[in-house]
């Protein structure tokens, strides 16, 4: 009871809310975070993804990079990444968390692009080449459209995972919300700890839950009765199709 | 122009490089402008890929092939595929688009105008008898027979003269897929397109065919000629095999009526005395005559009804319960022929007017001849 009433104290008070190390400074820090690795991530994962669904080639490498990204512990990626990349110029910290929130991105991404992509129709596909479409507007009209709610979902497994885990850089030095938890934990105030924890949390969610209505509006309409925001079913088939646990599809 | 729209010269497609089989071996076939040309055989004897490689989905390993005269491997092939219509078995509508969008993508791809494409989405509407309401709904929402027609409708949208089909009744039921087959039929009776039509069922070839190529393994071709031909003379065991048991029968489905000679049947009009009439049914060898009254067909009557009366006008004709027309297939005459007490067809046209009979006798030796 003791520790809530102190969460609630120290979300409550303005004093916290200013200053560089206020909260809509560190807020603002893990945002940027976030989305910097995010974007990089993407930019990363979605070509060589595409590559790989629309070409069916190294299929191999889109399926290992996946298990990896699954297998390799977030916090040894940051700790790794911090010993190389300590003489880095920039804030200190940056490049550690950076780097290892893009490598954490990557995986789910390019898994769902590739898995989404493979998993069109391989009968529309032949129609539409044997109607002369070229591999790009097979690719631009038919499959990136078809796959939209599942890239989505790589993207939003990789959003949440990378807002979650920019927690870690504030143990290399960098800021964001985690500094709440690591300077909480360096005073023994768990109210700090705990109001860190709810943050992160909290923004994990609301990133959880944007991403699924983004998902929502890319899906294709496949269907004249209902908007496509009220019953959708990916074409691609349930999600136990999907090779990457965590690939959510729209619905 | 020539009179041959298609023509594969030596051609040849291994899929493997070291020397495995190849899917077909060396082809050569000519198929003429305006006919539907049906590719029949076993699976593996490279019916699909022969058809693929008329718009290059498959490149030939060697040989060439024409199209109007045209070496199409010297054309890029995106471009000859937007001329060319291609339906294959499981359709593969874009699930995304509506049916109007899905039968616009190929004039859009060819960069016409909107107004033009919306006038050709009519056109096609009116030719497939669709139900306009279909053409703002989604593939899914369609049932199999309608989105085969849709496919069809869809290859056909740039009115391309050539159209490659691959089993493209495949995927619905018997009933569906035979109205699908004669409303295509009908269409093509119109269009007259060069076809390629790839199905591994006789039937449907024999109904589809103006000519069918039967294939063995490696494409080779054991017989090319049309269904009649095929039917009638067989040129090998495996074609006899192929095309199984029944070929008489299936010979009857491809003639009609009005291809044959009918006979002469008793006949009478209503004017005529008894005697004269029993005389005619005499004549046959009949217990029954026809009745006809100003070349309409009124019925039969029999020998104890004319017995009775003086003139045939003073009985009522019974009406035949079954008769046959010019159009009727030979098949159908002879289904009348033996589920009609007297084992006999009647020939009228045009509804009502009397031609004459067909018997038994002369259907089997339309068979043997």
């Amino acid at each position: 009871m003791e520790t809530i009433n102190q969460i609630f104290d120290f979300l409550t008070d303005p004093a916290n809310y200013e200053g560089p190390m206020g909260i809509p400074t560190r807020f603002y820090e893990h945002f940027l975070m976030s989305f910097q690795s995010l974007a990089l991530g993407t930019l990363i994962a979605l070509p060589v993804g595409l590559y790989i669904g629309h070409r069916r080639r190294f299929e191999f490498l889109a399926i290992s990079v996946g298990n990896l990204g699954r297998a390799l512990p977030s916090f040894g990626i940051v700790a790794l990444v911090y010993v190389f990349a300590y003489d880095l110029p920039g804030d200190i910290g940056f490049w550690p968390t950076f780097i290892a929130l893009t490598l954490l991105a990557i995986p789910p991404i390019m898994l769902n692009t590739f898995v989404g992509i493979k998993e069109v129709d391989r009968d529309t596909i032949e129609a539409a080449r044997g109607m002369g479409m070229t591999g790009r507007e097979i690719l631009q009209r038919i499959e990136v459209p078809l796959a939209a709610p599942l890239i989505l979902g790589g993207i939003r497994t990789a959003a949440v995972q990378v807002v979650a885990t920019a927690t870690l850089g504030a143990f290399t030095g960098w800021g964001g919300l985690g500094a709440y938890i690591r300077d909480g934990f360096a005073v023994r105030n768990f109210g700090i700890v705990g109001a860190g924890a709810v943050m992160v949390a909290l923004f994990a969610m609301t990133t959880e839950l944007l991403f699924a209505g983004v998902q929502r509006v890319v899906s294709p309409r496949l269907s004249s009765q209902r908007p496509r925001w009220k019953g959708f079913r990916s074409p691609i088939g349930p999600e136990g199709d999907v090779v990457y646990e965590s690939a959510g599809s729209g619905r | 122009m020539s009179d041959v729209a298609i023509s594969l010269r030596h051609v040849s497609k291994r899929f493997s490089q070291n020397g495995g089989p190849a899917a077909v071996g060396d082809l050569t076939l000519d198929m003429r402008r305006g006919e539907t040309v049906v590719l029949v055989g076993p699976s593996g004897c490279g019916k699909t890929t022969t058809m693929k490689m008329i718009n290059r989905l498959v490149e030939p390993s060697s040989g060439t092939i024409e199209v109007d005269g045209t070496d199409i491997l010297k054309q890029n092939p995106v471009e000859l595929r937007r001329h060319i219509g291609y339906v294959i078995q499981s359709i593969g509508l874009l699930p995304h688009r509506t049916v109007r969008d899905n039968m616009a993508t190929v004039p859009k791809l060819v960069g016409w105008k909107e107004g033009r494409v919306e006038q050709r989405i009519d056109e096609l509407v009116e030719i497939f008898e669709l139900d306009r309401e279909l053409l703002e709904r989604y593939p899914a929402e369609l049932s199999g027979g309608q989105r085969q027609r849709v496919g069809v409708a869809r290859a056909l949208a740039v009115d391309p003269p050539v159209m490659l089909m691959d089993e493209p009744f495949g995927a619905v039921d018997p009933i569906v897929r035979e109205r699908l087959q004669d409303q295509f039929l009908h269409i093509q009776e119109e269009l007259r397109k060069t076809i390629v039509f790839v199905t591994h069922d006789i039937d449907e070839a024999i109904k589809m065919a103006d000519r069918i190529a039967i294939l063995n393994k490696g494409g080779v071709v054991e017989q090319y000629a049309p269904p009649e031909e095929i039917l009638r003379e067989p040129a090998n065991n495996f074609v006899k095999q192929f095309v199984g048991v029944e070929r008489g029968l299936k010979r009857l489905a491809l003639t009609n009526v009005s291809e044959i000679e009918v006979e002469e049947g008793p006949v009478v009009t209503s004017g005529t005395s008894s005697e004269d009439a029993l005389k005619e049914m005499e004549r046959f060898d009949f217990h029954w005559t026809a009745v006809v009254d100003e070349g309409e067909l009124k019925g039969w009557v029999d020998v104890p009804s004319v017995k009775r009366v003086r003139t045939v006008s003073e009985v009522e004709p019974r009406p035949f319960s079954a008769y046959v027309t010019e159009q009727s297939t030979l098949r159908e005459a002879l289904d009348s022929i033996v589920t009609s007490r007297t084992h006999v067809a009647v020939v009228a046209i045009e509804g009502q007017r009397y031609k004459g009979i067909l018997t038994l006798e002369r259907i089997s030796r339309e068979i043997l001849s």
